[in-house]
C-alpha cells in the first residue's frame, strides 16, 4: 500500500506541471479562440532562453556564475523575451488573422511552432544543457522516515511553485477589472468590444501571461529532464490534459493535469509489466481518446448556457 | 407627407449627425446606400425598417463596430458633438460617451449581473466608492438585477438580461446609447418595463438614445422622432406622433390599411428620396 500511494503521490506531483503547460494553452484558447500549437514551443524558448542567459551573463557582467544575481537577471531577461515573443506573436502573426476561420488560426500557430524552435536553437545552439535551479533532487525525509515513501523534494517544491502560481492568476482573474475584462473576452469578444474593453491590449495580456507561464513551465521541466528539443513533446502531454479538463477551464486544467499524471504512473507501474512496460508515453492518448467519447467537452468544459 | 418632415431634429442643435454613409460588408456587398440622420441632444429617436434594412448596420457604423465584422465605412461622415467620430475604436467612441447597446443582449453569460455591470465601467478610472455609487444608481433603475446581482447572467431571463446589458452601458457614464432592437424576443409587459426606464434615464440622466425597433407602435409611443428604413436607405422621417398616425406606416407596419386585405402585388415600396443635407 505505501508503494501505491508513493507511485499516486509521485502521478500527482508531475500532473501539477502539465496542468502548468495546459494552463497556458487555456489562457490563449479562452481569451481569442486560438489553439495555439505554439506553447510547447515556447515553453522550450523559454527554458533554453533561461539557460542560455545564465551562461553568458557572467562573462557579461562579471557575476560569479552560478550566483543568485545571475539567476535573477537570467530570470527577469527570460521573463521580458517571453513576453515580448508573446506580444509579438499577437500583433504579427495573429492580429492580421482576425476573424479568419479557427483552422487558419491554427494553421498560423503550427508555423509559429518551427519558427520559435529554430530561432531558439539558432540563437543558443542545439546541444543538451542541464538546469539547475537549486533544489535538491532528494527524497523528502519527513515521508522517508514516517510512512517509508520516497517523494522526490524538487518535485514538492515544484507543485508548490505551480500551485502558487495557480491560486495567484485565480485571484487575478477572479476579483481585478482587468481580470474580469479577460473573462468578459472570453465569454463575448463583441460585446466586450461594445463596452469599451479594448481588446488588442487585453489579448496582449493574455499573451505576455502566457509568456509568463511557459517560462515557470519551462524552468521547472527542463530542470527536471534538461534543457533539450524533447522538452517540446512533454508539453505535448498537455493535449491530453485539456481533453479531460476541457478546454476553456482553468480548475479543468489543474484537474485534469492531475488525473493523467497519476493516471500514466499507475498504469506504467500496474499494467506496464503486463504489455512489456513504456506504456507512460502513450497512456494518457488513449484515456483522452476514450474520454472523448464519453465526454467530448471535457469535465469542466465551459458548458454552453442557452436559454431558449 | 412631406410637410411633415419639416417638423425635422434638425432644428435642435446637431448633436449626433451621420451624413451619408455608406457601409460595404466583404468588400462586395453594399448594406448601407448613403444614410443620413440626425439626433439632438437629449432626444429619443428611432430607427424603424423591416428586417435587414440596415438599423443594426447604421447603429454599428456609429458605433464602430463594423471591424469585426467585416465591414467598412466607405463613404460618408459621422459627427458627435461637431467632431468626427468615425475613425475612433470603439474604447476611444465609450471614453467619449456613446456606447451602444447590442441586439440581442449580449451578456456575459458566465459572469454574475454584478461582475457584468463592473465591465462596463471599464473605461472610466474612478475609485471604489464611485463605482458603488454607478453601481447603486443602476439597482436604483432596475431593482431586478440587484435581487439577482449574483446570478451568472446566463440563467437570467431575457428581460433581465436586457435590463442587464442596460445597466452595463450606464456603468460607462453615456451621453448617448446606441439601443438595438430592446423589445426582441420579450413579452410585451417587459417591453414596456423596459421602455419606461429609457424613457426615464432620458429624463433624469439627460441621456439621448438611438434605438433601433421592429416594434414600430411601441417605439414611436417612446420616442421623439423617427426615421424609417427600407433597403439600406432612409425612406421616411418625421415627428414621431406624426408617423405613428402614418397611413403608409400603418400599412406596412401593423398591416392596418382600412381598405380590407390588399394583394401582395399592390404593397407599396419607396424610390430613394434625394436629400440635400450637408
Amino acid at each position: 500500500m505505501t508503494f501505491f500511494f508513493e507511485v499516486l503521490i509521485g502521478g500527482l506531483l508531475s500532473g501539477v506541471l502539465y496542468a502548468l503547460v495546459a494552463l497556458g494553452f487555456v489562457l490563449i484558447f479562452k481569451a481569442s479562440g486560438v489553439f495555439n500549437f505554439a506553447q510547447g514551443a515556447m515553453v522550450f524558448f523559454a527554458a533554453l532562453t533561461f539557460v542560455g542567459f545564465t551562461e553568458v551573463l557572467p562573462g557579461w557582467t562579471g557575476l560569479a556564475p552560478g550566483s543568485g544575481a545571475v539567476f535573477w537577471l537570467a530570470f527577469a531577461l527570460a521573463l521580458s523575451s517571453m513576453i515580448v515573443l508573446g506580444i509579438a506573436t499577437e500583433k504579427v502573426v495573429l492580429r492580421p488573422l482576425v476573424n479568419q476561420p479557427p483552422i487558419t488560426l491554427f494553421m498560423a500557430t503550427i508555423g509559429l511552432t518551427f519558427f520559435v524552435e529554430g530561432v531558439a536553437q539558432g540563437i543558443w545552439g542545439t546541444s543538451v544543457r542541464g538546469l539547475d535551479l537549486g533544489i535538491d533532487d532528494e527524497p523528502v525525509m519527513f515521508l522517508m522516515d514516517n510512512f517509508n515513501m520516497l517523494v522526490s523534494k524538487f518535485d514538492v517544491i515544484a507543485a508548490a511553485i505551480a500551485l502558487v502560481l495557480f491560486v495567484t492568476l485565480a485571484i487575478l482573474f477572479q476579483y481585478t477589472k482587468v481580470g474580469r475584462a479577460l473573462r468578459a473576452v472570453a465569454d463575448d469578444h463583441q460585446a466586450a468590444l461594445s463596452v469599451g474593453i479594448p481588446l488588442k491590449h487585453i489579448w496582449a495580456i493574455v499573451w505576455g501571461v502566457a509568456g509568463f507561464v511557459a517560462l515557470i513551465a519551462g524552468l521547472i521541466w527542463g530542470a527536471r529532464n534538461g534543457v533539450q528539443f524533447a522538452l517540446t513533446f512533454t508539453a505535448l502531454k498537455a493535449l491530453p490534459v485539456l481533453i479531460l479538463g476541457g478546454f476553456t477551464s482553468v480548475p479543468g486544467a489543474i484537474i485534469g493535469g492531475l488525473i493523467i499524471g497519476a493516471s500514466e504512473k499507475l498504469a506504467e507501474v500496474y499494467l506496464g509489466p503486463y504489455v512489456g512496460g513504456g506504456i507512460e508515453g502513450w497512456f494518457p492518448y488513449i484515456l483522452a481518446m476514450l474520454f472523448l467519447l464519453v465526454r467530448p467537452e471535457g469535465l469542466f468544459g465551459e458548458k454552453h448556457i442557452d436559454r431558449v | 407627407m412631406n410637410t411633415a418632415t419639416n417638423i425635422s431634429a434638425a432644428s435642435a442643435a446637431p448633436y449626433l449627425s451621420i451624413n451619408n454613409v455608406e457601409v460595404i460588408y466583404d468588400h462586395v456587398i453594399l448594406v448601407l446606400k448613403g444614410v443620413s440622420l440626425t439626433v439632438p441632444k437629449g432626444g429619443i429617436v428611432a430607427l424603424l425598417g423591416a428586417n435587414g434594412a440596415g438599423k443594426s448596420t447604421t447603429l454599428k457604423s456609429i458605433s464602430n463596430l463594423l471591424g469585426a465584422e467585416r465591414g467598412d465605412v466607405t463613404k460618408g461622415s459621422i459627427e458627435f458633438k461637431g467632431q468626427r467620430v468615425d475613425q475612433l475604436t470603439p474604447n476611444e467612441l465609450v471614453k467619449r460617451g456613446v456606447i451602444q447597446v447590442m441586439e440581442g443582449r449580449h451578456c456575459f453569460a458566465h459572469l454574475t449581473i454584478e461582475e457584468n455591470l463592473l465591465t462596463g465601467a471599464y473605461t472610466r478610472s474612478i475609485s471604489r466608492a464611485e463605482l458603488k455609487d454607478s453601481l447603486e444608481k443602476v439597482y436604483h433603475y432596475f431593482p431586478r438585477l440587484k435581487e439577482r446581482r449574483s446570478s451568472q447572467a446566463g440563467y437570467t431571463s431575457g428581460g433581465e438580461q436586457q435590463m442587464c446589458a442596460i445597466g452595463r452601458a450606464l456603468m460607462a457614464k453615456p451621453e448617448m446609447i446606441l439601443l438595438d432592437e430592446p423589445s426582441m424576443g420579450l413579452a410585451p409587459q417587459i417591453v414596456e418595463e423596459i421602455f419606461e426606464i429609457v424613457k426615464d434615464l432620458n429624463a433624469k440622466e439627460q441621456v439621448s438614445f438611438l434605438l433601433a425597433e421592429q416594434n414600430t407602435m411601441v417605439a414611436l409611443r417612446y420616442s421623439d422622432f423617427g426615421y424609417i428604413m427600407e433597403n439600406g436607405r432612409i425612406v421616411m422621417e418625421g415627428d414621431a406622433k406624426y408617423l405613428a398616425n402614418n397611413e403608409d406606416v400603418k400599412e406596412f407596419y401593423l398591416g392596418l390599411s382600412g381598405e380590407g386585405r390588399k394583394s401582395f402585388r399592390d404593397v407599396k415600396h419607396y424610390r430613394r428620396r434625394k436629400r440635400w443635407l450637408s
